[in-house]
Order: structure tokens, then sequence, then C-alpha cells
């Protein structure tokens, strides 16, 4: 059910032979570095081994297995349950799609929550994946008259659509291009992700996204432990420490093992549909072929796999 | 092996003349090392809590921080302002101060290395971003590329300023064969840096405010307006309080050399304003959010339009009283003009670039930014630990530009009874 195998081939041996001239000076120069920063930064609540953890695609397969066993050490430790962390690679000659169709999104903020609730966001303050715009019919999509925080009565308002933007997969995605030190990529079915014990912080890639698709931990993130799940991917949804950036997978967690993301299940209007792009007898395939179809800011070249139609 | 017992006695001596000074001295040490703690427990606070006591969020990533980094990248760079002169026409008055400008550069390096250090969500994990421990992703990062000119310029500066003064320091003349390629470098090194820290926000097609072909010629420009106006003021100050001798004709050329770089400043300012505003397509809105103020859903969003123009109008007046020769050359209108430059180039390159870049953010939202009082605080830090770092260095070179401190002399000094250093 859960392989525990790593999603990238091992590296280590590789960089022995070639780049770094021996794996023992690697280490040791790591383990010095380590010890320094221990003593400058004075860090206790880190334990060393999470310190010199290095990036998740190094990993050999012991190493991952380690560090899953801590992290659950960690969580259970924390929140008093079992949490599973999977390591679930990519299904080969899969890449996936997302379409959204506006002509029947009613703007409840289902999917927002829904999305919050899947993947351990921290609840106060409060991170959303997932941003509704608020758009008038009469601009069409123009987002300088876009309003995320609309609060009537009820939805939808008249002279109002809405359009909810989320990670847009991108294809050739800038976020994954300016990262420093390579804590975020875009693994093979098309996902891109960030090893939240790698990333440092320094926000390049939110200034990077067009889409505003990336969030950072502000502060310690708030998660109640009665409203953790338990099921969760090192690449997704399991809870993030402060101080590093998140963003949404298409719940890796769930569409790897063959189910819909969260926010697809929970839309009460079938406006979210979600596939293998590489299928050609899918539903997201015949919408590409048969629908009116756009992408977001598409003049930026980013070549999103996250796209929007209009279905009626 | 004579070489290295020397330079362990001139790093000896450099301490101890750095630790000791007149009373003025150690009032000034004393008020920095005040501001230093300051700024250190509001970065503990800050370490605590997270970047959550800073008021940069989600819309707004980037703040006061790394709009000081970015600043201060450009009067690094500037220090080359006074090697060109110096060196490639060989100009005699302006050589001496050479040194000088390296030392600001340093200075200035080691701040932004702060700004930047203060500003990343997870600094124990800093060791990532080293070259060969880490995973630098190099060369697809301009962030990347940054740590690496940044570091490289910073030890470069370093070594010439350190190897210059243990020469004086052993009374031998410098070898020109190593000192002048060094310096020659020094010069496209100071335009890599600002260069590719222009490159890390103009690389951004998300961003059309940083997006625009003349983001580093802009940088450049506005570099060698602030930078210089920084030294004028300083080499004033040291000739007064120092027996340094630096001649009116050398502070005049600087000013005529930055009459020049305002205009051209200004001439890119218009340029960019020109296209924006003219051609008028929805990358306006950003220029439109700096210079006039939005409107949406009903509330005018105008934080930086004040600044903005402030930025304009003292940029312009300098620019007039460096460029005509009379009040280039009268103290009072000079140091009137270095003052509204850097005014004008610190709001220019700090918050009036970073936040219109982000504002309205990605998906139109306008969130007004303002700096944390721990914002503010930790910034005064890093000011506070440059100046310190400047202020020992001066301590400790001046004396031993003027010959006075050597390693004969020792830490007495050789002509005078007293060490001579900045007050």
């Amino acid at each position: 059910m859960m392989d525990q195998a790593p999603l990238q081939p091992p590296a280590s041996d590789e960089c022995a032979s070639t780049s770094c001239g021996g794996g023992g000076r690697r280490e040791f120069l790591g383990t010095a570095v380590a010890a320094v920063a221990a003593a400058l930064t004075g860090c206790k609540t880190h334990s060393k081994e999470e310190f010199l953890q290095h990036n998740f695609q190094e990993l050999s397969k012991d190493e991952v297995l380690s560090v899953i066993a801590r992290l659950e050490k960690e969580y259970k430790a924390k929140y008093g349950k079992e949490v599973k962390v999977a390591t679930t690679p990519p299904i080969p000659g899969v890449i996936f799609g997302y379409a959204l169709d506006l002509s029947r999104c009613i703007g409840c903020r289902r999917c927002v929550y829904a999305c919050v609730k899947e993947n351990n966001q921290s609840r106060d303050p409060q991170i959303h994946w997932i941003r509704v715009l608020e758009l008038d019919k009469e601009e069409g999509v123009n987002l300088q008259h876009a309003d995320q925080y609309y609060d009537p009565a009820e939805v939808p308002r008249e002279g109002h659509f809405y359009m909810p933007v989320q990670c847009q997969q991108c294809k050739k995605p800038p976020c994954v291009k300016v990262c420093p030190v390579g804590a975020t990529w875009r693994d093979k079915d098309g996902i891109t992700v960030v090893d939240y014990n790698w990333c440092i912080g320094c926000r390049y890639c939110m200034a990077a996204c067009p889409y505003g698709a990336r969030h950072f931990n502000w502060g310690e993130p708030n998660l109640p432990a009665d409203e953790v799940n338990p099921t969760t991917h090192y690449l997704g949804n399991r809870p993030r420490p402060k101080g590093v950036v998140e963003k949404c997978t298409f719940c890796v967690q769930r569409t790897r093992k063959g189910l819909y993301p969260a926010c697809v299940e929970i839309c009460p209007t079938g406006s979210r549909k979600f596939g293998n792009l590489l299928d050609k007898d899918s539903e997201i395939r015949y919408i590409l072929e048969n629908k009116r179809v756009f992408k977001l800011k598409e003049d930026l070249n980013t070549q999103p796999n996250f796209f929007y139609f209009y279905g009626v | 092996m004579a070489i290295l017992k020397n330079f362990k006695q001139f790093i000896v001596d450099t301490v101890g003349m750095m630790l000791r000074g007149s009373r003025t001295y150690y009032a000034w040490v004393g008020f920095l090392l005040l501001l230093i703690m300051i700024g250190g427990i509001a970065y503990a606070g800050q370490l605590n809590h997270g970047l959550i006591v800073t008021n940069m969020r989600d819309q707004v990533s980037w703040g006061f921080y790394i709009g000081n980094f970015t600043f201060l990248v450009g009067v690094a760079a500037a220090s080359i302002m006074l090697v060109i002169p110096a060196y490639i026409y060989d100009w005699a008055p302006i050589k001496e101060i050479t040194i000088l400008g390296e030392m600001l550069a340093v200075t200035a390096l080691i701040m932004c290395l702060g700004f930047v250090m203060v500003d990343i969500g997870r600094p124990d994990r800093f060791w990532h971003i080293m070259p060969l421990v880490g995973r630098l992703n190099w060369p697809a990062s301009m962030l990347a590329w940054d740590v690496i000119v940044l570091n490289l310029y910073l030890l470069l500066n370093w070594f010439v300023v350190t190897y210059l003064l243990f020469s004086s320091y052993l009374e031998k003349h410098y070898n020109k064969k190593i000192v002048l390629p060094l310096v020659l470098l020094s010069i496209p090194m100071a335009v890599s840096i600002h260069t590719v820290t222009a490159y890390l926000y103009n690389g951004l097609a998300a961003r059309p405010f940083w997006n625009s072909a003349i983001l580093a010629p802009r940088f450049l420009a506005s570099a060698f307006c602030s930078g210089p106006a920084v030294l004028l003021i300083l080499l004033q100050v040291l000739r007064k309080t120092t027996r340094l001798k630096i001649t009116d004709e050398a502070i005049f050329k600087i000013a005529e050399l930055m009459a020049y770089t305002m205009g051209f400043n200004l001439f890119l300012t218009a340029a960019e304003s020109f296209k924006e505003l003219y051609s008028g397509t929805e990358h306006m809105v950003y220029f439109q959010y700096l210079l006039f103020g939005l409107e949406k859903n009903g509330t005018h969003y105008n934080t930086l339009v004040p600044f903005a123009w402030a930025s304009i109008i003292t940029g312009f007046v300098a620019f007039l009283l460096f460029l005509i020769p009379k009040t280039r050359t009268n103290w009072i209108t000079l140091n009137i003009g270095c003052v509204l430059i850097y005014s004008s180039v610190y709001i220019e390159k700090g918050m009036g670039l970073i936040i219109p870049g982000l504002t309205p953010d990605a998906l139109g939202e306008i969130f007004v930014y303002t700096p944390s009082f721990t914002e503010i605080a930790v910034a005064a830090g890093i000011f506070s630990l440059g100046a310190l770092v400047f202020t020992v260095m001066l301590k400790a070179a001046v004396p031993m530009m003027l010959g006075e401190f050597t390693l004969s002399s020792g830490l007495k000094g050789k002509s005078h009874e007293e060490p001579v250093g900045p007050a």
C-alpha cells in the first residue's frame, strides 16, 4: 500500500565519484558546519540528525527510512497519535492535469476548507492553498478587479463569477528555477513539491510565482491534534515546521494512490476535473479536446497543467 | 616564517589599537553596541516566534530587510567609483583614499549578508546554501549567483585592504604586481554584484515592475550616486578628526563624477516611467501604486506616494546642486546635496523597489506593508554593526596609512604620543 522507496534514485554514489571528491569529506564538512551553526544559533530544539539531514532527492533508501521513522516519532510525540508519512513515488506513465469549469463554480469555498483539512495547514494563522477570486462578469478575468475576501449572505452573487486559484503545476515552474538550494522540484508526474526539511525560507519562490500559490509559515503552524490528518506524504501534507514555504501538491498523498484530490471530491457543482494527461480516454483529455480552455497568465509561458474552461 | 610572525603581530597590534581610544571613541562604540544589543534582542524575538513578528505576509513576502540589502549592495558596488579614476587615469589625489572606498565596501557587504540572514525563515539551515556542503542551485538560481559574487567581492576587498595596511605596517611599499590586478578585478566584480542583484528581481516575469530590461543599469546608476555620497561626507569627517590628508581637489572630482551619474540615473528613471505610463498597459498598476496610489473597492491606497515623490524631488535637487560648479564646490550645498541624493536612492532602491514590485500581489490584492518595530530595531542593529565595523577598521587603518602605526613603533605610535584615529 505505502511504498517506502525514495522518489529519486540515491545520488550519493555518483556524488562521491565526481564532484565531491570523496563521500567522507562531505560528511565531515557537514558535521563541522553543524557544530559551528549549533554554537552560533544556540538551536537546541532540533536534533542533530534533523539538522544534518540532506536534500530529500539525495537520500539513500536507508536514509529515507530513518528520516521517516524520526518524523513519525516526532509527530506522535507532538499530536499524541500515529501519523503515517509515506514517500509514494510518481506512478509511471502518469502526468496529472486539472481542469476547472468557470461556468459551474459558485464560489462556495468548500474546496478551500476541504483542502485545509486534508493537507494539515495551519489553522491560526490560517493558510489556504486555494483562493477563490470573485470577479465582475463585466470585467472578465481581470485580476485587478478580483476580490478574495467576498462575504455575501449567499453565493453566487449577481453579476459575478468565481475563479479558484491554486498551484498551477507549471511545466516550466519559475519557483523551481529560482530556489537557491533546490528545495523544490517538479516530480515525474508533473507535481511541484517542497522538501520542508531543506527549505531555508528565503521566499524567493514566492516572489517568482505568478499565481500566489506559495505560502509561508510566518509563525509556528497551529494544527490542533484532533484535526490532524494522519495519512500523510513526506512531500505533501505532513505537518510543516515554522519558517518554510508550502503549496498545493494536487494532494500527492491521495493522487499517487489513485484517489482524487480533496478539492475535486468536495466540489458540490462538479466544477473540478482531474486526471491523467497521458491517458487518451481520460475525462481531462476530453475537456482539453472539446471545451473552450484557457490557462491563467498564459503569456508568462509557465505552461500550467491546470486549465480553466467553460463547460456550458 | 618571519612574515607569519609579523602578521600575527599585525593582528595583535590592530586589535590592541581598536580597543584603545579617546573618551569620544568609547562613547561612540558604546552607543553602537547598545543599538546592536537592541537589534539582537529584537532578532532573538524573531527567531523565537518566527517572521510573523515582521509585517511581511504572503502578499508582500519581502520588505524592509530585503530593501536595505538591495540598497547596501549598491553602496558596496560604488567603491569602484573611486578606483576607476585612481588607477585607470592614475589620478593621484584620489589614490590614497581608494582604500577607504574598499573598507566601505567591506562594511556594506557585511551589512548585506546580515540583512539576508535576518530575512530567511530558517537561519539554522544556512549551510544548505554553501557550495560543496549544501546544494547550491547554480547556475539556475540568481540567488545562488548572488551568494557567490557577494562573498567573492567581500573576500577580494578584505584581502586588498588587509594587504595594503599590512604593507604600510611593515613600512614597505605594496607590491604593485599584486595590488593592481586585484584592484582592476574589483571593477568588474563591483559591476557584477549589483548586476546580479538586479537580475535577482529582473528575472521574475511574475512581477512586471521588476521585469524591465533597464533594471540593472538603473541599479548601477543609482548606486554610483548614493555610494560616493556616503564617502564624500566621510572624507570630510576624516580630514577634520584625523591627520589624514584629503585634498579639496579629490572631493570635488568625486562630486563632479557624481553629477554625471545622477543625471544618468534621472534619465533612466524618466525612460522607465515614460514607457510604463505612456503605453499604459495593465503593468502600469505598480507604477500607479508607487506614484499616485490605487483605488480598490472604495479605498484609496497611497502609502508610498509621499516617499516616491520625495525621492524624485530630492534626486532632482541634488542633481542640480552637483551639476552647478558653484554649489558643487560650496561645502554647505555639497553636503546638502549628499544627504538629498542619499535619501533619494535609499527610498528608490529600498522600499520604493521592493514594495511596488509586490503590490498589487500576483492575484491583484493590495496589501499595505509598513515595517514592524522588530524590523526597524533589527535593521538599526545591522546598520550599527556596520558602523562599528567601519569605525574599528578606521581606528587601526588611519594611523597605518599615515605611517604612524608600524611594526617598529607598535601601539605607541611613531611621531606622536597618542595614537591617531577617528573621534
